[in-house]
């Protein structure tokens, strides 16, 4: 008898349990860690939906998602790409288009730049998580003592002063930059502050750029200011190891994604959450060629699941999610840079001190042909949005911290880059 | 190694009836590794970049002559025979000197021997991230704690040493595991050999050169043997500790074939890499068996 009622539970049970699991891959960043602890909420209002978040460092992310999805594999449900990915394989129909969305979800309130550069004629493929482009962080406190005033639109050259004058290791470090190897990690950067300086990638024929004057000289002040004035160990540091430096009050200016804002200013996170304040990217030659970046949140196409995984989207990156994140964190740290809505609210823009430089930064990033000082043949700001691009990028980022570990010189490991970058277009059929 | 060990299990097998068993399991080996053999030498005359979704087109010997005139390639060749040869030294002559430690009758704690041990069992990974995180961190590293308490400056070893501190992590790894295998070989050394080694008035020295040397041999063998592949393949601390870097310091060949497949995603020219690497490692593996044979 007692078996059989076990039996009856166990049989009941497994059929209530029974629902449509989605299977979700993102990057570990984290405004989505902090959705995963969220996601209850979701879950709660749709009761036939399970979720099992998969978390990992970009890099790895993004093989995983590329595999994936080249293959066909349909490992997952939802995942998280980028700027870059979004357009490509929207183009080539690997992703779920994002039209008849509801019109409760107001897709004409994402901001323009995000939306543009998540979409392939028009038509939006991945629903914009998060946005961001850059900008300067730095220590008011540290500021104060040496008597130094940081300028709203500091230059490059400034920016060297000032990590000149404060530099005094191991406690503070004048300024913490990337280095890690990766396209998305330190060629992206590096590649934004080439902008600054008046570079592109390639010339109007394809042709690499990074032997040409305004790269050496870019890439040279960026050695030059991380091997003097930066933390040890640099050339490993990524956004996320820059951020614990920054956060344990070991940098005296950190120059990143604006989405580092909110937790170089969240209390429980940072030691200097309140001795810190914002100005915008560095320019040098050129304020043109700012950061661009959205994680956003995509379909792959051939999914059985896709009305749930449209359910959850519209939940993730609805503007209810944003006042529910405002309800149990704070304004400061709901996930910035994607609606227009956010930035017209009064209760954000009074308690997140960095939202108007954000808004600023991200409507001045151009990712179109025109948004460098010289016009370019490709789409994107710190990247271009070919498929040759990863392996241009990779190849660079490793001589970028060659470079910046001193193992080799400037000169030496543009030549590099340039020579892998000039073999992968040519391979690639865009130089003739 | 596979295929040429059942070649050589084909040949020793004199009867026909002998042959005929073995079929099945020999066919089923070949298929084993004819599959995805033939498969990375069709990719590799493709130009395929998997972000194009599908191979692009007949690429000829694009690919191999860009993956043999990549600078990284030579870097990449060299990082793997230093990578093998140090750590083989590294780990024959400490394996020895700490197993004839723990042989001695110096008292040891069992458990002091089961730490001894204890790194083998530590998964790669882990211990690549427990090396670069809590150890090498040249801001928050233990040796970084302990330098800045002596007044010295914090090392910044994997940019500084890159190489050095691959082949650290790595025979941390592997001295427990040449130890152990040595140790036995060690434990079974007859008594009375040793014994009358003393009295013709051997030093110690000359006892563990002349006499205890030649006897474990045989398990050094062995130990060289398996270290040498699993060297050859060395991954994930690579991976993880320095991602190849700086530049291409610690790639080696392996982690170049990953680099062009999976970050770069040219399915071409990491299907060539993969097979010149097949061919490095049968030259090896035709040495090691050669060696081998003469030994065992």
């Amino acid at each position: 008898m007692k078996n059989l009622i076990l039996m009856l539970t166990f049989i009941t049970f497994s059929f209530t349990v029974f629902a449509e699991k989605l299977t979700i891959v993102s990057v570990n960043n984290g405004d989505m860690v902090r959705m995963q602890k969220l996601s209850s909420d979701f879950t709660n209002k749709n009761p036939g939906i399970e979720l099992d978040f998969q978390f990992m460092e970009e890099n790895v992310l993004r093989q995983k998602v590329t595999l994936d999805i080249t293959n066909k594999g349909g490992a997952y449900d939802i995942m998280t790409i980028g700027m870059y990915e979004a357009p490509m394989w929207g183009e080539k129909g690997w992703l779920v288009p994002m039209n008849d969305l509801p019109s409760k979800f107001d897709i004409d309130d994402i901001l323009p730049a995000v939306r543009n550069g998540l979409s392939h004629d028009g038509v939006l493929y991945a629903s914009p998580f998060y946005g961001e482009s850059s900008f300067t962080m730095y220590r008011v406190d540290l500021f104060a003592e040496k008597g130094l005033i940081m300028p709203d639109k500091p230059t490059w050259g400034e920016i060297y002063k000032f990590a000149k004058a404060l530099h005094n290791p191991p406690e503070v470090n004048g300024i913490c930059l990337r280095g890690k190897p990766g396209w998305g990690e330190n060629a992206a950067f590096i590649g934004t502050v080439a902008n600054a300086f008046g570079a592109r990638w390639v010339d109007d024929k394809w042709n690499p750029q990074l032997t040409g004057p305004a790269w050496t000289h870019a890439v040279s002040f960026y050695v030059d200011l991380v091997q003097n004035y930066g933390p040890k160990g640099a050339p490993n540091n990524g956004f996320n190891e820059n951020l614990k430096l920054f956060n344990q009050g070991k940098c005296a200016m950190w120059i990143d994604a604006t989405v580092a804002a909110s937790f170089v200013t969240n209390k429980e996170e940072s030691t200097v959450y309140n001795k810190v304040n914002f100005a915008l990217a560095p320019s040098a030659v050129t304020e043109k060629g700012g950061w661009l970046w959205s994680w956003a949140i995509a379909i792959p196409a051939g999914t059985q699941k896709e009305a749930a995984a449209k359910k959850f989207i519209m939940w993730a990156t609805s503007k209810d999610y944003i006042k529910l994140v405002a309800e149990k964190h704070g304004w400061s740290n709901v996930p910035p840079g994607t609606r227009t809505s956010t930035y017209t609210n009064a209760m954000y823009l009074n308690n997140a001190p960095f939202a108007r430089l954000t808004l600023g930064a991200m409507k001045a990033a151009d990712p179109s042909m025109n948004g460098t000082l010289k016009p370019k043949p490709y789409i994107g700001v710190q990247f271009m949005t070919i498929p040759e691009f990863q392996a241009i990028g990779t190849e660079a980022g490793r001589q970028f911290s060659a470079a910046l570990a001193g193992r080799k010189s400037v000169n030496d490991a543009l030549k590099s880059a340039n020579k892998s970058a000039y073999k992968l277009l040519k391979k690639g059929g865009y130089i003739k | 190694m596979l295929y040429w060990a059942s070649l050589s299990l084909m040949r020793h097998t004199r009867s026909f009836y002998g042959k005929l068993i073995l079929t099945p399991t020999i066919v089923l080996l070949l298929l084993w590794i004819i599959i995805p053999l033939s498969l990375t030498v069709y990719f590799s005359f493709q130009s395929y970049n998997m972000l194009d979704g599908s191979p692009t087109g007949y690429a000829g010997w694009m690919n191999y002559d860009f993956f043999i005139f990549d600078e990284a390639f030579y870097d990449a060749i060299l990082n793997t025979f230093l990578i093998v040869l140090s750590l083989l030294l590294i780990t024959v002559i400490f394996g020895f000197l700490f197993a004839t430690l723990l042989n001695s009758d110096i008292f040891l704690p069992n458990f002091v021997k089961l730490l001894y041990i204890s790194p083998f069992l530590i998964i790669p990974s882990v211990s690549a991230l427990l090396w670069k995180n809590l150890m090498m961190d040249p801001i928050n590293g233990f040796i970084t704690f302990i330098l800045n308490m002596l007044n010295f400056e914090g090392i910044d070893f994997l940019n500084e040493y890159p190489l050095g501190s691959i082949i650290a992590m790595l025979a941390w790894t592997w001295v427990p595991f040449s130890t152990l295998l040595i140790l036995t070989s060690l434990k079974s050394v007859d008594k009375t050999i040793l014994e009358s080694a003393k009295i013709d008035g051997a030093n110690p020295f000359q006892i563990s050169l002349l006499v205890i040397l030649p006897n474990i041999l045989r398990s050094i063998n062995v130990v060289i043997l398996i270290e040498t592949i699993f060297f050859l393949a060395v991954f994930a601390e690579i991976s993880i500790a320095t991602n190849g870097g700086p530049g291409t310091e610690t790639t080696n060949l392996p982690f170049l074939i990953f680099q062009k497949g999976l970050q770069n995603f040219d399915v071409g020219e990491s299907s060539a890499g993969g097979l010149i690497a097949v061919i490095l490692a049968n030259f090896v593996a035709i040495f090691l068996i050669k060696i081998m044979s003469k030994n065992i």
